[in-house]
């Protein structure tokens, strides 16, 4: 290997970050370090060029199984540092060609990384996702026989399905009214909010149809009383199986698409 | 997040997950992040890369993913 590796950026925190040297987990596997320009100080790891130059790294994300190590050390690394301080999560397969360049690209955009800093200062990125929660398929089932025998268990059989398919048309459509309901009490506590497309079941490993994939920036003094909203909201809503997670760095609120609510 | 932090260990275990799931993951490192174009990242750290993840995940759906879930809920 004679070629000179590139620089894999995980994340940028301010100056005040100490010089990192992670666990035992990073991309490529080589060590972390900390690499300081313009006041910030971006968190980023050597990597060989053969597996994360542009053409290699193309090929890699389409492997299922190379994307999930990577996306894992990816964010263990940036979990690791947001923990401690507030670091602004950079997309995955951030790479550049040497040191220098990546501290060109800190002082060229110091002032956005900066906004985005002091807009993560003290908050944690949650996520509530929602399903549908199925009808009972074997209730439906069980429902008395009343047909007509001269009608014949064919037109039985019909009829039993098409009471099933109603009692699942109106288990979505409560569910999606629901879910709609649980986003804007949820966003009324949160910084800012991000909706996500749904991920759909055979991805998520849910049987249920996802009526709301959401992120939310909640300040740290708020995260208790988000937690116990979630709850309650679950309990309110039978129709939906809610699912919080995090706290997530805040990867969701970082872009540029991102508008501030009060709170 | 297989190390949940103590402060917020606490809430809520009943709908709580406790390691990161992969999907949830991507939507994150994939569609989040601060976007910055230059060098190597100059076309990938764009759209295309999340229509190129997606494809591998939703043409590898398959044992990867369901086995994963599965052992996550039995731990």
């Amino acid at each position: 290997m004679t070629e000179s590796p590139c620089v894999w950026v995980y994340a940028v925190a301010d100056d005040a970050a100490p010089a990192f040297t992670g666990g035992q987990i990073s991309v490529g596997g080589g060590a972390v370090r900390p690499l300081s320009a313009a006041g910030l100080t971006a968190i980023v790891g050597s990597v060989a060029r053969s597996e994360f130059g542009e053409a290699a790294l193309r090929q890699n994300l389409e492997d299922l199984e190379w994307l999930e190590r990577t996306a894992r050390a990816h964010h263990e690394v940036i979990e690791t540092v947001a923990k401690e301080h507030p670091a602004v999560p950079m997309r995955l397969a951030t790479v550049y060609s040497s040191d220098e360049a990546v501290a060109g690209m800190l002082r060229e955009r110091a002032a956005d990384l900066r906004q985005a800093l002091t807009r993560l200062t003290g908050r944690s990125e949650w996520g509530v996702k929602a399903h549908v929660a199925m009808p009972d398929d074997s209730a439906a089932g069980q429902q008395p026989e009343t047909d007509d025998p001269a009608s014949g268990p064919g037109a039985a059989y019909l009829r039993r399905r098409r009471a099933q398919l109603t009692a699942s048309q109106d288990a979505r459509r409560e569910a999606v009214a629901s879910a709609q309901t649980v986003h804007e009490e949820l966003d009324r506590l949160a910084a800012s909010a991000r909706l996500y497309p749904p991920q759909s079941p055979e991805i998520a490993g849910h049987s249920g149809s996802m009526v709301l994939n959401a992120a939310y920036l909640v300040a740290g003094d708020r995260a208790e009383e988000f937690g116990a909203a979630v709850t309650e909201l679950a309990a309110r809503h039978g129709a939906l199986q809610l699912t919080l997670t995090g706290p997530w760095p805040a990867y969701s609120f970082v872009g540029q698409d991102v508008t501030e609510d009060a709170g | 997040m297989s190390e949940v932090p103590s402060a917020t260990a606490r809430y809520h275990p009943a709908i709580r997950e406790e390691r990161v799931a992969l999907v949830d993951l991507l939507d994150r490192v994939l569609a989040g992040g601060v976007v910055i174009i230059g060098d190597v990242t100059l076309s990938i750290a764009d759209v295309d890369l999340v229509t190129v993840s997606l494809r591998a995940l939703v043409t590898s759906v398959s044992a990867l993913v369901e086995g994963a879930d599965v052992s996550q809920e039995n731990s």
